[in-house]
């Protein structure tokens, strides 16, 4: 369906971009993008994705609103204290762009549910804040072939690198084990801006993955440090011996995350 | 030797040789279970890191967990 007047004047900037252009706009109207979490990194990854016109964008949490999240969180104001995050981000996203088909999900993503979700859309964004989710995130987007952007933040440190399954190194080729006695940033801390600038790369990528346009973050972490503001490519490489998605992997259901929530799967 | 860590080049006096173990030690990294190693490339066990030897020219990542969203 071609542009309407209206959308060619809203997503103009779009449209004068080579490597998007109406083709590029038309694509993203269609596209479905599911955003894990809704909070520093999800805030962002939501707002800038409605902008863009993504067709229908997915957000997933069963949190609500806390004060302690308003200095990074800006998808959610003063007023929404003890709302949940979803219908607190849902309300800005629908408010940005009435194109974008907005779906709420109040609940912690498991891994019961995960598949039903993931497999609606085109591209996931894991914007989680503990290590479970992050793994569990990369093994279902893999054994479902579903292309994602992993990303993590602490204190004035990011990171992030997008997955295509099957075809470049995933999470668990390079972190292979969820550590022990993980730090989070409840208890290490979080510059605010750290997770809007963590957060926008993982968008681009999203953007760029659904449009074809330049080089994705595969095979490689990018790393940056707001303290000094160093940026840097690492390289990675997808792994044979990875369990997930290696030659002969021991991660083939995800049996493994619903035992270590004290749960098994039908 | 000189080796590249973290792609710096970083030069360490008077010795040819030095485990993973003793590099996170001497870059005092506090929790080495928060650190995945690469190693020219190759993701290092964290159960080999004091057999594990670092060598004149080798490339060293510390890659860290990072579980903050």
């Amino acid at each position: 369906m071609p542009l309407t007047e209206k959308q060619q004047e809203r997503y103009s900037r779009h449209l004068i971009l080579q490597e998007v252009g109406p083709e590029g706009q038309e694509k993203l109207l269609h596209a479905k993008v599911l955003v894990i979490g809704t909070g520093g990194l999800g805030s962002p990854n939501s707002l800038y994705l409605t902008a863009a016109g993504v067709g229908t964008v997915g957000i997933v949490d069963a949190d609500v609103v806390d004060s302690s999240n308003l200095q990074r969180q800006i998808a959610h104001s003063t007023k929404d204290l003890d709302r949940p995050k979803v219908e607190s981000a849902a309300e800005k996203m629908r408010a940005l762009n009435p194109d974008v088909e907005v779906k709420p999900y109040k609940l912690y993503i498991n891994a019961k549910n995960i598949n039903e979700i993931i497999r609606e859309y085109d591209f996931v964004i894991d914007g989680s804040d503990n290590f479970e989710t992050k793994f569990l995130v990369n093994d279902a987007c893999v054994l479902a072939g579903i292309p994602y952007s992993h990303g993590g933040i602490l204190r004035f440190k990011g990171q992030t690198m997008t997955v295509l399954p099957g075809q470049t190194a995933c999470y668990r080729c390079s972190f292979r084990e969820p550590p022990p006695n993980p730090v989070g940033c409840s208890r290490a801390g979080i510059l605010g801006a750290v997770a809007g600038m963590l957060g926008t790369i993982q968008a681009a990528e999203a953007l760029k993955f659904i449009t074809g346009a330049g080089t994705l973050l595969t095979n490689t972490l990018l790393t940056f440090d707001a303290a000094t503001m160093d940026f840097r490519k690492v390289p990675l490489k997808k792994r044979s011996d990875c369990p997930v998605c290696g030659e002969n992997p021991t991660i083939c259901t995800l049996e493994v995350h619903a035992k270590a929530a004290g749960d098994s799967l039908p | 030797m000189e080796i590249r860590l973290n792609g710096e080049s970083r030069f360490i006096d008077k010795v040819t040789k030095m485990s993973v173990a003793g590099l996170l030690e001497m870059e005092q990294v506090t929790s080495p279970e928060m650190v995945a190693v690469q190693l020219n490339g190759e993701i290092v066990d964290q159960g080999t890191y004091h057999n594990t030897m670092i060598v004149d020219r080798n490339e060293v990542d510390f890659l860290y967990f990072m579980a903050g969203g």
